[in-house]
């Protein structure tokens, strides 16, 4: 056993990357996802540029997740893609699609409201892919040596199709709460309209997924009802954060319902890994067995324990410039 | 019919880099280029130079966005489509691609909203260390996805324990034997490809008679810089061809389009390579020369195809056609721009419409060497993906069936042809609107508080809907 366990310290720091991929990108794609619900194109102008700045930053979590986890696990890597590969190129057409309606939207003259159903449909799409990966990862997957040997499709199944629906949701509520920080008058009064249903929904999803979820893994079942598990906790602190943040936009608070939504995630996420631990490619392979070479890890290691500060800084700052309620015509000035 | 999954994955593969290429050529150069505009208007105050950095910003804006969806791509090809590759080279290359997420993109990605959204809302300073900062990431960038594509080539540092390759001397395998060739190459090729469309598009407002200070000031700047790099991407690629002919002889025998092992070689100038016979058809060549530019001595040995088994040789032709175009461009550029710069020691650059014309048709030719460069150097390698020591055929995803590769590579081609046209559309719009004139910028600046200028929004664009600023 060495002094520290490296393979631990990457769990933790990609552990995190994922989750900052899925609160950050998670409210932009959602701002997508809400997209033809809007009350008008202002409205649509405001959403949209009061993201505009932030995406493509929030978007490289996502890659820096795919590649941590090829310097650091390449199994999951090697595993996760190949098993998922339509899934995959379903999630990289939705992100070109939204990706690139940023750009033209404002250009496009009679052609606008195609990169309108761009965006809503690309991150509907991409939303809905990352949800089945997370389903897939739940139920498990066929592997010979380090290699994935099933079929094309045995990622697509009814339970995949739900936790889908649910990450879909999910951001939606995310994007609605950060419309209602990020918006004023009649474009926050609507979210405020949309937010205590999304909320309903996601718990809906939540309830869902839980029941489902010990049926679709005799691991996960084992941990909830084995021995006295802790893991209790996690769906007390579910049903008393939304409680509160349904108070909170009855209030009319500002900035609690995004922040409310965050820990939801936060709950689900973590919720979700400790039901899985230690498997990083279920049902047999765990974080361990799927770790690259601890030369490998330690070289990076280096480089990020030493970046990754000043990364979370200048992202911080550049939240910061753009901080503050989005005013019309601010961003890009498509009227 | 069977369809080949290494083949499809092949072809797949080469689309999606072939079209993710295409941008960051393009927005390297063009990065550094924004980087130099905004300097000059910090030091200077000159309008023009706003006016300038304003109208390619809009530009880089477009091309950014669609190198940065296209690149999203790249980093997960790996993964679907060669994931026995993506395993066993793990230890290399995940830590390089990671490095590249590190220390670049996240530095693009965040300072280029500052770059576009941003100009109002931070002190003119910290707008130009954004911009520098957008091109300097592109530059991090550049260097560590080539380590990357260099060490397929010219592997080091590792060695092979238990079926996965483990990384012995970081330094070696970073710092491999085509990477300095290959970075300043690149480097060089990005500048050319940034410089050339600046100048034909500014050559193009000229003749139109438009825009005619900033247009002036662009092309004498971009045309005295191509004077000065294309000669040096001549030189370059001399070097960078004589260090692949130490490590890949064969590559270089299949761009020489040289069959037999000899001394005294020809500089074959034109020729039909054949696989088969093992020869060249309609061969016309200079002789000697290729002994003298190859090995620097007139009867200097030069290998041949022939001395390895036709299983480990390239396919010939493309390797062959590819060099000869990206040289014939080269060529071209260097007397397009010493012409360019000769004029404008005289003084003459605005009165030669017909210069003016022939710098306005160079636009998509840097596109067509970048391309046609890479062609050689990934086809030349061929059939290996770790030269010497992983072939294709083993690198594939062993789950993969050919029609899976087929349906995606499919979508790819109608989910890119639709991005593309629409992003040639929205950039012909953009240049036809062309950079602020004076009068806008009086606009601009009275309309500063309530309604910021927009990186990319163009106000002309729909008149109608002017009622809500
Ligand atoms: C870091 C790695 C890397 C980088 C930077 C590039 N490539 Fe590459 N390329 C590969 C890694 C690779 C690969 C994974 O190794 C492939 C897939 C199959 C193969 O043998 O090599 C390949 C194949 C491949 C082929 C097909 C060759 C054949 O199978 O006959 C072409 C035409 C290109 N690439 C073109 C490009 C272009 C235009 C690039 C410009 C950005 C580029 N490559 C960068
Ligand atoms: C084939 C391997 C490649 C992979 C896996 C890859 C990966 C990526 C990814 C993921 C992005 C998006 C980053 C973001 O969101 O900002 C990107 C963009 C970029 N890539 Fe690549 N890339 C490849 C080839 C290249 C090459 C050969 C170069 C240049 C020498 C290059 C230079 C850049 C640059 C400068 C960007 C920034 C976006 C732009 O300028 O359009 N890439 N790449
Ligand atoms: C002027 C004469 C030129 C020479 C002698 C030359 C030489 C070479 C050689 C020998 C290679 C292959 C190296 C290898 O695979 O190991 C190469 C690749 C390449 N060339 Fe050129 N080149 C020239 C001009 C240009 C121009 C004008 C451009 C683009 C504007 C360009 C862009 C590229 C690119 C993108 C590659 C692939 C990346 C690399 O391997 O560096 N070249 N060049």
């Amino acid at each position: 056993m060495e002094l520290f366990d490296l393979t631990l310290i990457w769990i933790v720091i990609i552990g995190i990357s994922v989750f900052m991929y899925i609160l950050m990108d998670g409210f932009d794609l959602g701002v997508g996802i809400l997209f033809p619900f809007a009350p008008s194109d202002e409205a649509r102008d405001d959403l949209m540029n009061s993201v505009a700045p932030v995406w493509d930053g929030n978007e490289t979590w996502l890659i820096l997740g795919g590649a941590g986890l090829l310097a650091a696990f390449p199994m999951i890597y090697s595993v996760f893609l190949p098993a998922l590969y339509i899934g995959v190129f379903l999630l990289l057409a939705g992100l070109i699609f939204r990706g690139v309606a940023f750009e033209f939207r404002f250009k496009a003259r009679d052609s606008r409201h195609w990169w309108d159903r761009s965006f809503s449909i690309g991150s509907t799409v991409a939303a809905f892919a990352q949800g089945a990966v997370v389903g897939a990862y739940i139920q498990g997957f066929e592997v010979e040596g380090f290699s994935y040997v099933g079929g094309a499709f045995d990622w697509l199944t009814p339970f995949t199709v739900m936790t889908g629906l649910g990450v879909v949701a999910g951001y939606a509520l995310l994007g609605v709460t950060w419309a209602i920080l990020k918006t004023e008058g009649a474009t926050r009064d609507w979210a405020y309209r949309m937010a205590p249903w999304l909320l309903a929904v996601v718990m809906g999803f939540f309830i869902l997924v839980s029941l489902w979820t010990p049926l679709a893994s005799e691991h996960v079942r084992e941990r909830w009802f084995g021995q006295a598990s802790l893991l209790w906790v996690f769906p007390v602190l579910t049903v008393i954060t939304a409680v509160w943040v349904l108070q909170k936009l009855k209030q009319r608070s500002d900035a609690t319902p995004f922040i409310g939504s965050m820990i939801l995630f936060a709950l689900f996420y973590f919720g979700l890994l400790a039901s899985m631990w230690p498997y990083a490619v279920p049902p047999e392979h765990t974080f361990w067995d799927a770790a690259s070479d601890p030369g490998s890890q330690l070289f990076l290691l280096l480089g990020v324990l030493f970046l990754l500060p000043i990364i979370l800084g200048y992202t911080a700052w550049s939240y910061w410039v753009f901080r503050g309620k989005i005013r019309p015509g601010e961003g890009y000035s498509g009227h | 019919m069977d369809l080949d999954p290494v083949l499809l994955s092949r072809i797949q593969f080469a689309f999606v880099v072939s079209f993710h290429a295409i941008f960051p050529v393009f927005t390297i150069g063009l990065a550094a280029y924004i980087a130099v505009l905004e300097g000059l208007f910090f030091r200077t105050h000159r309008p023009v130079y706003l006016q300038l950095s304003q109208f390619w910003t809009r530009v880089f804006a477009l091309v950014f966005g669609m190198g940065v969806v296209s690149g999203i791509v790249m980093s997960f090809q790996f993964g679907t489509n060669w994931s026995t590759f993506s395993y066993q080279a793990a230890n290399f290359f995940g830590p390089v691609l990671s490095y590249e997420v590190v220390t670049a993109f996240f530095l693009e990605a965040t300072f280029l909203g500052v770059l576009l959204f941003g100009r109002d809302k931070v002190p003119p300073g910290v707008h130009l260390f954004a911009a520098c900062m957008v091109a300097v990431g592109t530059f991090i960038s550049s260097f560590w996805i080539l380590a990357a594509n260099s060490w397929m080539q010219t592997p080091a540092g590792v060695d092979m324990v238990d079926g996965v390759l483990k990384v012995t001397s970081w330094g070696e395998a970073i710092f491999n034997a085509s990477l300095p060739y290959r970075f300043a190459h690149m480097g060089l090729a990005s500048f050319i490809t940034g410089g050339f469309v600046v100048a034909g598009v500014s050559a193009w407002y000229l003749l139109k008679g438009q825009h005619r200070e900033s247009s002036l000031t662009a092309l004498k700047m971009s045309l005295l810089m191509l004077a000065v790099v294309t000669p040096l991407q001549l030189f370059v690629g001399d070097l960078h061809g004589l260090n692949t002919l130490e490590e890949q002889p064969v590559k270089v025998a299949a761009m020489e389009g040289h069959w037999e092992t000899r001394q005294g070689a020809p500089l074959i100038l034109f020729a039909i390579p054949d696989s088969n016979a093992e020869k060249n058809h309609f061969e016309i060549g200079i002789p000697n020369l290729g002994s003298l530019i190859l090995t620097h001595s007139l009867d200097g040995e030069v290998q041949g195809l022939k001395s390895v088994p036709a299983e480990d040789r390239p396919p010939v032709g493309i390797v062959f056609w590819s060099f000869r175009v990206m040289v014939a461009v080269g060529l071209i550029f260097i007397g397009v721009s010493i012409l360019g710069a000769i004029q404008i020691l005289r003084g003459r650059l605005e009165h030669s419409p017909r210069l003016l014309r022939v710098i306005n048709w160079m636009i998509p030719l840097p596109f067509v060497a970048v391309l046609a460069g890479w062609f050689v150097t990934e086809v030349g390698r061929q059939p290996w993906i770790i030269y010497g020591l992983m072939r294709a055929s083993e690198a594939v995803t062993p789950s993969l069936s050919g029609g899976m590769v087929l349906a995606t590579l499919i979508g790819y081609i109608a989910v890119y042809a639709t991005v593309f046209t629409a992003g040639i559309t929205y950039l012909r719009r953009v240049i036809l609107t062309g950079p602020p004139s004076k009068a806008d910028q009086g606009e601009m600046k009275s309309a500063h508080a309530k309604r910021p200028w927009s990186a990319v929004g163009d106000s002309s664009d729909k008149p109608a809907a002017e009622g809500r600023s």
